[in-house]
């Protein structure tokens, strides 16, 4: 008796099937993403299409948002969306950087626990407490004792000072930053740690062995091997700081302004949509408002197109030989 | 009190003698600004009917959006239609609740109603040509305060709001400049200043930031004891936010040459009017798809009239006048065909 005459062969008949099954099964689920996605795209556009077709590109370019005279544009939020998430990522990737490289390699064992867990609550707080503790505690810090120092000793200061002029409101574009920083800290050290974790001891060891400090070890060997990670934790902080909506709502100030001055006050797109979509009334103002979410939506799809275009050239940079 | 009880027993054996078991739950959408007297009318009334209430607080936009596609029986909204828009979209229009916007600041030595401004004056100041508190027009409205050189920081709602509209309206209505520069509606684009969202929020950057002005319901500036300012109205008179002003202001406003009872409350004549008062309105089907429904939210809304302001007083809303109520009722009886009279 051989092995193969063992099979009985409806049971091989019915293992097939699930295969299949399952096989559709997730077929289907990842079928939903794209049907998803779609519809996000193509509804967004519909909505969107009486703005544009009215305003056409000047849409882009003005700064006016005026439901009075119906007439809108997008400049502000614009930008106010990118000032700020990159400001946020400024002050954040250096600190992830910090807390990821401490936690793996420099912790001692009985701190690396309390501080991870840590990171991962920060990163479970709802945005709309953190808008409040913007609000209510950060604001009136920067208030009385960031903002008016800032003003004093970099005002002055040719070219850098027009970034902090007027008066120290307490919200503004760069409390917005500072916020959207607290909020995607966690995020990125988080991703971070887990790329600085994968990196073999062999790689580190041999470093050691062959007499490498633990800065030449962590700049020439980890941070070169997790390369690909890092950025995708930055993105992925990116990611969130760009759709950030009810936190940056309550500390931005809320204008449709751009102003030279971090403190002055500005807006962003998720803002202005948070704040304005329930009171619009009127096709192009409504329209107006979603033809800024479908912006949104175009800047997160670049930026993602950007991170692994990005990506895809440093692997290839790292096949190649040198 | 006992003419009360008796018109409640009427109101109950009225709804006895419909008959029909209890219907299904009213349904409306609307406004954000009168969601919490509705839903304490809604609790009172279910207690007493078995008829509930579902009412969604979705802000005034999206009302006028679902009654007009008929997914609700009644809409709610901060700021009137035109007669024009009514007609066309064949929905009927009146006010329930009437509520008001009180100017708040943050100057130092200046507590709640020592301060008198003018509606110009706050115009100027949000148009950014009053920048500081020792300005002369203001020091003019004040001769007996000492007002210091603090800069204005003028604070904003940013979220769409019907107290935006009110009080835009109401600087345009008395500022040719500011209606120019930037109009009145539930959202506009303020040239100076900083936006914050809600009332607390308005209330909390007015609080923290010295030489602040700011603006907020009646009912939040009352109960958070904020610095409130007195107002010269439009018949040149110093008032202070109280229930009667609002109440004044209703009353002196000619709400029968009105079609569609657009009335915007704000600038009214009458010495003891406050000039920046509005009422909130709800809007019906003229012709209803579903009679019996309309009908539901209409008894509902009657009993509100008769037996629902003393709630509305504890939330400090302040209740329609009677004459207008009465008048209310006749433009039911009049332009909501196909409703059984009540």
């Amino acid at each position: 008796m051989n092995a193969v005459a063992a099979i009985d062969p409806s049971h091989a008949a019915s293992q097939r099937l699930r295969e299949r099954a399952f096989r559709a099964a997730t077929f289907g689920a990842a079928l939903l993403v794209l049907l998803l996605l779609g519809g996000v795209a193509v509804s967004l556009l519909v909505g969107s299409w009486p703005a544009f077709s009215h305003f056409k590109l000047t849409f882009l370019t003005r700064e006016i948002w005026n439901p009075v005279t119906d007439q809108f544009g997008a400049l502000a939020p614009v930008y106010g969306t990118l000032v700020t998430s990159l400001l946020a990522l400024l002050l954040a990737v250096p600190v992830s950087f910090g807390i990821a490289m401490f936690l793996t390699e420099l912790a001692p064992v009985w701190l690396k626990r309390p501080v991870g867990v840590a990171i991962e609550l920060l990163a479970a707080v709802p945005s709309i407490i953190y808008g409040i503790w913007g609000l209510f505690v950060l604001a009136p810090v920067l208030q009385r004792h960031v903002q008016p120092w800032l003003i004093d000793h970099l005002g002055p200061v040719p070219l850098l000072g027009k970034l902090f002029q007027g008066p120290p409101f307490g919200i503004g574009v760069l409390t917005a930053a500072f916020v959207l920083a607290i909020m995607v800290i966690p995020f990125i050290s988080a991703v971070m740690r887990d790329v600085f974790e994968t990196v073999p001891d062999v790689l580190k060891e041999s470093g050691y062995g062959l007499g490498a400090t633990t800065w030449e070890v962590i700049w020439q060997v980890v941070v070169p091997y997790a390369r690909t990670g890092i950025i995708g934790g930055i993105m992925l902080g990116l990611g969130r700081a760009l759709g950030e909506t009810m936190a940056v709502t309550f500390v931005i100030g809320n204008a449709h302004r751009i102003g030279s001055s971090l403190l002055a006050p500005g807006t962003t797109i998720s803002a202005s949509i948070a704040n304005e979509f329930a009171e619009a009334v009127g096709e192009l103002y409504t329209s107006s408002l979603i033809a800024l979410g479908a912006l949104l939506f175009f800047i997160t799809f670049t930026v993602i197109a950007a991170a692994r275009l990005l990506l895809m050239r440093l692997t290839r940079k790292a096949l190649s030989p040198a | 009190m006992s003419s009360i009880n008796a018109q409640r027993v009427l109101a109950l054996a009225a709804l006895a003698l419909c008959g029909t078991a209890v219907a299904a739950d009213i349904s409306g959408a609307g406004a954000t600004f009168p969601y919490p007297i509705y839903s304490k009318w809604a609790d009172a009334y279910k207690q007493q009917t078995g008829v509930g209430l579902n009412y969604q607080s979705i802000g005034s936009g999206g009302g006028i959006k679902q009654i007009k596609a008929k997914t609700v029986t009644f809409g709610a909204t901060d700021m009137p239609l035109e007669a024009t828009d009514l007609q066309a979209s064949g929905l009927v229009q009146f006010p329930m609740i009437i509520g008001g916007v009180v100017p708040v600041v943050n100057v130092k030595g200046v507590q709640g109603g020592q301060m008198l401004l003018d509606g110009p004056t706050i115009a100027s100041m949000y148009l950014g040509e009053i920048t500081r508190w020792n300005d002369p027009r203001i020091h003019k409205l004040n001769p007996s305060l000492s007002l210091p050189a603090t800069a204005i920081a003028p604070i904003y709602r940013s979220d769409g709001s019907g107290t935006n509209f009110l009080f835009s309206n109401y600087l345009s209505s008395v500022s040719p400049k500011f209606k120019e520069a930037v109009g009145a509606s539930t959202a506009v684009q303020w040239p100076v200043g900083i936006g914050a969202k809600g009332n607390e929020g308005v209330a909390n950057m007015t609080a923290q930031t010295d030489g602040a002005i700011g603006y907020v319901e009646y009912a939040y500036a009352k109960q958070n004891h904020m610095a409130y300012v007195d107002l010269t109205n439009a018949a040149g008179k110093k008032v202070a936010p109280e229930a009667q002003a609002f109440q004044a202001a209703a009353a002196n406003a000619d709400w029968t040459h009105a079609a569609g009872y657009h009335v915007i409350l704000t600038n009214q004549p009458g010495g003891t009017s406050w000039p920046i008062t509005g009422a909130s309105f709800i809007l019906v089907d003229a012709t209803p798809p579903n009679p019996a429904a309309t009908a539901a939210a209409l008894k509902f809304f009657d009993w509100a009239f008769r037996s629902g302001s003393k709630m509305a007083a504890d939330l400090d809303y302040v209740p329609l006048p009677e004459s207008l109520v009465t008048q209310i009722r006749n433009t039911w009886k009049t332009q909501i065909k196909g409703i059984p009279a009540m």
